[in-house]
């Protein structure tokens, strides 16, 4: 059966690192954990691309295309002609259904 | 909430933060020190049940700004939160017994994550806040804990450059702070987030809330058209997939959150197609027809709200949902297409009959 979070766009460049363990502590996921010269990526198929890390990382060893993962924002976004990934999440008006 | 001003704070918002353009801004007043209390009262737990319900979806709201919480000092911590009650109150409840101070960012009435997520729960926002609550006319050190929900929005680096306070993530759940404040130090444990069966279940008032009004249409559509049973089908369709979907998750087998979706629609699904082709008036070749539609239009029903269940999960990916939608949505819509043929053809003949 299809499993669609296999991959993600979440890119590490382990030789910019400078051991700051930042985003060991931002990352939900244990993606990154403690390593001796720098941070290690420990199970990248865990990334659910909330760009925390990357905002956090003093030296941009770490990139990824953040956003929502909203699939009633996306399609919403699509439906009136625009691009998927401008969709915004609905979840600041009245009649927004993602955040709860 | 109980957040009475004692003070009208003589706090000096310009000191220091000259770098932060807020001389436009005239919100009034500008930096009052509000004073707060752990208790949830009954008021703030009707306020909590509300916003599970989904009612007055943005109402839930806490004035931005600085509060204390006991009888804090100059060198006792400060936290940051969001301007939602539920954030706010799980905060200060867990709290209870810290002096300390919490500053409430403007998120307008969301919670942290997914305001960080917006951006509203951001480095602007938090460095102007800091300036405006005049924080450091009021506390010695130079360090803020933040929620570690609130990371994707807030850079670390820049609010330390920009405003000269220092951010130390917190654990993600709140009632993890008592055990965080004793060492300083999250564990990896609580820098993990989670989605319990309670966390999926606190969702499903207001999953369906928000698709109460259209199923409620199509029920009654459906029971003029083709009876109570089919109105009855639809109903059992979206609560399978607005209140089973996200209590079961992790209990349906498949990955992707639309095959979840698809095979728990054939589960609900199965009951009324048997009962169609069994107790139907109609002849056989027809019974088969009319067994198919709640085959293809339940599954349908269920995938998609189970699709949509994705913004509310705390581990889909963009670019996961982004393939399950490709991929999965023209099967849907191919398979609520023919069944509504389907369902079409059967009042055709059916009509053809009578007259």
């Amino acid at each position: 059966m299809f499993d669609s979070y296999l991959e993600n766009t979440l890119l590490y460049y382990p030789e910019k690192c400078i051991n700051c363990m930042r985003c060991t502590q931002v990352c939900p996921h244990g993606v990154f954990a403690e390593g001796k010269e720098h941070a290690e990526l420990m199970q990248p198929a865990a990334c659910m691309e909330c760009g925390a890390c990357v905002r956090n990382c003093p030296v941009q060893a770490i990139e990824v295309q953040s956003g929502v993962g909203c699939a009633g924002a996306m399609i919403r976004a699509a439906l009136r002609g625009k691009d998927m990934d401008s969709g915004e999440c609905g979840c600041g008006g009245e009649t927004g259904s993602c955040c709860k | 909430m109980d957040n009475d001003k004692t003070t009208g704070s003589p706090c000096s918002c310009a000191s220091k933060s000259n770098t932060i353009a807020f001389i436009n801004r005239t919100q009034s007043p500008v930096c009052e020190l509000r004073t707060i209390t752990s208790n949830i009262t009954l008021n703030d737990r009707l306020d909590h049940f509300l916003a599970r319900w989904g009612v007055s979806r943005m109402g839930h709201i806490v004035k931005p700004g600085l509060y204390k919480l006991g009888n804090p000092t100059a060198d006792s911590p400060v936290f940051v939160s969001a301007n939602y009650t539920m954030s706010f109150d799980a905060v200060r409840c867990a709290l209870a017994g810290t002096d300390c101070y919490i500053l409430v960012l403007d998120t307008k009435g969301i919670n942290v994550w997914c305001a960080a997520g917006k951006g509203t729960f951001g480095t602007d926002e938090l460095v102007q806040r800091i300036a405006w609550s005049g924080l450091s006319g009021i506390i010695n050190h130079r360090t803020l804990i933040l929620p570690q929900l609130g990371a994707p929005g807030i850079s670390a680096h820049e609010v330390q450059r920009r405003s000269g306070f220092r951010v130390e993530y917190g654990p993600v759940r709140a009632s993890d702070l008592p055990k965080y404040l004793k060492t300083r130090k999250a564990t990896p444990e609580m820098r993990l987030v989670q989605f319990s069966l309670k966390d999926r279940f606190v969702l499903t008032p207001v999953e369906f809330v928000h698709v109460a009004l259209p199923t409620l249409v199509a029920a009654i559509i459906l029971y003029f058209l083709a009876g109570p049973f089919a109105s009855l089908a639809a109903i059992t369709a979206v609560l399978a997939g607005t209140v089973l979907f996200p209590v079961l998750l992790p209990f349906i087998p498949t990955h992707d959150l639309s095959t979840k979706g698809l095979i728990l629609g054939v589960i609900a699904a199965i009951p009324f197609s048997i009962s169609f082709a069994i107790y139907s008036v109609m002849p056989l070749r027809v019974n088969v027809l009319a067994s198919l539609v709640p085959l293809l239009i339940m599954p349908a029903v269920t995938a998609y709200l189970a699709l949509n269940f994705t913004g509310c999960t705390t581990f889909t990916s963009r670019t996961g949902v982004k393939k399950e939608i490709y991929r999965y949505v023209p099967v849907i819509a191919l398979m609520a297409g023919s069944g509504i043929l389907i369902l079409v053809l059967l009042g055709v003949i059916r009509l053809m009959e009578v007259i």
